[in-house]
């Protein structure tokens, strides 16, 4: 873990304005943001620990919990809203075995909402890491992912 | 260039991409390998073409064949029709919806020839990896403008005589900004532009970086010179990684031709722009939040009384920040001349508006039309009305700052200046349009859901009364809303309104208030005859109607509290038993679940 931090840092001087930047830059390399490490550039940044904190709850990018390898972001965009969004989340959640905002055990899927990924035109729509998947349906969401039993086959084993 | 030569566009946007854009360049790249075709066939990716809907898009000119919803097994077809005689693939051409006619030219599909292209006169035209393109189609010509011909204070009077608003929603006049920008004493100064575009069901601002980011950047060398600064930002959403990817390849290759960086142009003039990715929070689209998240802080509106961001922004410095589309209109208007600028649109609001134009409606996609276009005209000129034949009920507009407006202002000139008056507002710019299928009550929750979870919480208004209101229609979506719930709402909404810090609490209400204002029947269903005309809400009394039921028994059997009950020949549904989960109101094949009101009781007795 100090063996990544000390390749991110040198590349950013201890300015204030520089956090924002690192914490995206960590949680690029990490998936998320763990104590250690937020303990660590507070001080390389010269700031309280708890400034650090409050900076990474308050935007919605950062996390503090590790995520799934595949990041499955439902658009909640109006378009996709009036076009079923809710059913999608619905179908989602049944077929990951998990909730908005959740992990799978095994690590391998973390579900959330986002407002808008900006392709209204083919609603509604939801993302798996970088892949956007437009014009769903229940079922087609479904699809995506692997049948509900053996996800939670997996869970067991864990 | 002789006639065989052509060039094959194709669309590189997000929507396309999504759509399998990806795949059907390569195989058109690995078809045109072939000698004969390599000499003669130029192969472009461009940005976003605006007709997300129809894609993925491959356009051929010179001509302008327009091949909409693209495979990748139509490539050896699309590639065989380019020599030895240009044709025209007839399979793959747009069908018009309502004449159900193809038409094989893009400029006369009903999409684009309603349309004024002025921003996005390059979007979908040039490579936006590619900043020779951008300099073929006249690119960094105003710069050079600017730098060798006219002096600051020219510039400034250029843009206010232009009488260009800011594009990012309240419509400041962009000139005065300015000015007030060059004026404010100090030698460090700076240009934001501010691309956090956090409004759902608006992807105008990303669709210009994504297709054009060098006439962004030019726009921002300008009001550097300008204003006097030496240093720019872009603000961008994380969550747009193409636009992300595509503004810093602009970035370099500016600043590698000499339009960045110290001594621009040979000019003396020193600027250059740091791109800085959004974390994500809504309320940083506000100036003084957007500010502090630059500085690497909460992103939380200043508060009241506070100096504008033009004298104390940016580390206490002045700061001009504009969006993204104004900054791509100045350009134009260097080059062309304020007047041709402002020859377009309406009184107080010139140039045109770039919306993002979704929901139910056939075509939806990007647009650019001139400011006081009638709302008729681009929901049915321009998006051919709902698609399937549904009746249209209001046009959303303005995201969650906006309003709902009714068929009844179909015919209202749209402008900065009237939709604020009918209690919506621009906003970023998104229209979405809704039909009978959709709830009036539960879009407004929808924006109130959203608008609270993104309140930062620092100011009572905002954070108590969002959350009030919330709940009050979250009761009534759910059946249990009570007399005297409209008025809480109206009372609740007008005081947010009033008190709030900054613009995210002082327009949260609006879609709430004009709801009421519009819709207010709707309200009143859910309330006492607890009853949901859209069928949205698991609201109303459902009920098998025995003269159509043809005794499938589907119903029975996708009813999960088991409250379908079957005797002799007929089916009917337990009301006690009911939670109102609409499967059997989904899945019968001939319609005759029907959903009906609760009547109030004095009524029934």
């Amino acid at each position: 873990m100090e063996d990544h931090l000390s390749e991110i840092l040198p590349s950013y001087r201890g300015k204030r304005s520089k956090l924002i930047p690192i914490l995206q830059e960590v949680q690029a390399k990490f998936g998320y943001l763990p104590e250690e490490v937020m303990r660590e550039l507070a001080t390389f940044i010269g700031i309280p620990e708890c400034e650090a904190y409050s900076v990474a709850t308050f935007y919605a990018q950062f996390r503090l919990m590790p995520l799934g390898k595949k990041r499955v972001a439902i658009c909640r965009g109006t378009a996709c809203h009036i076009s079923g969004a809710p059913k999608i989340l619905e179908a989602t959640e049944k077929v990951l075995g998990i909730k908005d905002g959740e992990t799978t055990a095994d690590l391998e899927y973390t579900l959330e909402t986002v407002a808008c990924i900006g392709c209204c035109a083919l609603a509604p729509c939801l993302r798996i890491n970088e892949d956007v998947h437009g014009r769903l349906t229940p079922a087609k969401a479904s699809e995506l992912f692997p049948a509900p039993s053996t996800n939670k086959g997996e869970q067991d084993v864990q | 260039m002789s006639n065989r030569q052509c060039t094959v566009l194709v669309c590189q946007g997000t929507g396309c991409i999504s759509g399998g854009a990806e795949p059907i360049y390569s195989s058109l790249e690995g078809e045109i390998a072939k000698p004969d075709l390599r000499e003669n066939v130029h192969l472009k990716r461009t940005g976003c073409h605006g007709f997300c809907q129809q894609g993925p898009l491959v356009i051929v000119e010179p001509e302008g064949f327009f091949y909409s919803k693209v495979k990748p097994d139509d490539v050896h077809e699309i590639v065989q029709s380019l020599l030895p005689e240009r044709k025209v693939v007839k399979r793959l051409l747009y069908r018009d919806p309502i004449t159900n006619k193809r038409i094989p030219y893009y400029r006369d599909i009903p999409f684009y020839s309603k349309q004024q292209r002025t921003v996005l006169r390059n979007c979908g035209k040039i490579n936006p990896e590619d900043i020779n393109d951008y300099l073929a189609s006249n690119g960094y010509q105003a710069l050079r403008k600017a730098l060798f011909e006219l002096t600051s204070e020219q510039i400034i009077e250029e843009v206010k005589h232009s009488g260009l608003r800011g594009l990012g929603g309240a419509g400041f006049p962009a000139g005065q900004k300015w000015e007030a920008c060059r004026r404010a004493p100090g030698e460090v100064k700076y240009v934001i532009c501010n691309a956090d575009e956090g409004d759902p069901g608006a992807f105008q601002d990303r669709s210009v970086l994504e297709g054009d980011p060098h006439s962004v950047l030019e726009g921002m060398i300008i009001a550097g010179y300008a204003v006097g600064a030496k240093q720019g930002f872009v603000y961008v959403r994380a969550e747009y990684p193409l636009a992300v990817k595509r503004l810093y390849i602009a970035t370099a290759q500016a600043r590698e031709r000499g339009f960045l960086g110290r001594n621009i142009l040979g000019s003396g003039f020193v600027f250059d722009i740091e791109i800085f990715q959004g974390a994500g929070a809504f309320v940083c689209g506000e100036s003084t939040a957007l500010v502090l998240s630059i500085e690497g802080k909460r992103g939380m509106p200043k508060s009241l009384p506070r100096p504008r961001t033009t004298e104390v922004g940016l580390w206490g410095k002045p700061t001009l920040l504009n969006n993204v589309k104004t900054f791509a209109n100045i350009p134009l208007i260097i080059i062309h001349g304020s007047e041709w600028f402002a020859s377009r649109g309406t009184e107080r609001s010139k140039g045109t508006a770039i919306y993002s134009l979704t929901g139910k409606v056939a075509n939806c996609g990007l647009i650019e039309v001139p400011m006081g276009i009638k709302l008729r005209e681009i929901v049915y000129g321009i998006g051919g009305g709902p698609p399937g034949g549904k009746a249209f009920k209001a046009v959303q507009t303005g995201g969650p700052s906006g309003g709902c407006l009714p068929a009844e202002l179909l015919d209202m000139p749209i402008d900065f200046d009237s939709l604020t008056a009918a209690g919506s507002m621009m906003g970023s710019g998104g229209v979405v349009v809704v039909d009978e299928d959709t709830c009036m009550v539960d879009v407004a929750r929808y924006f109130l859901d959203f608008t609270q979870k993104e309140s930062c919480g620092q100011c009572l208004p905002c954070r108590l009364g969002t959350y009030q209101m919330l709940q009050i229609l979250e009761r009534i979506t759910r059946g249990e809303g009570v007399p005297g719930d409209i008025e809480r709402l109206e009372w609740i909404g007008r005081r947010v309104k009033e008190y709030s810090l900054c613009g995210l609490g002082t327009t949260a209400p609006n879609p709430v208030l004009s709801t009421i204002k519009y819709f207010r029947e709707e309200y009143e269903e859910h309330i006492y005859n607890k009853y949901c005309r859209a069928k949205v809400c698991a609201l109303g009394m459902f009920r098998i109607e025995p003269d159509e039921c043809v005794l499938c028994g589907l119903c029975q059997g996708v009813c999960e509290t088991g409250a379908v009950k079957e005797i002799r020949n007929k089916f009917f549904i337990v009301q006690d038993y009911c939670n109102k989960c609409k499967s059997c109101y989904t899945i019968c094949p001939v319609g005759a679940v029907r959903v009906e009101k609760y009547l109030p009781k004095e009524v029934t007795k």
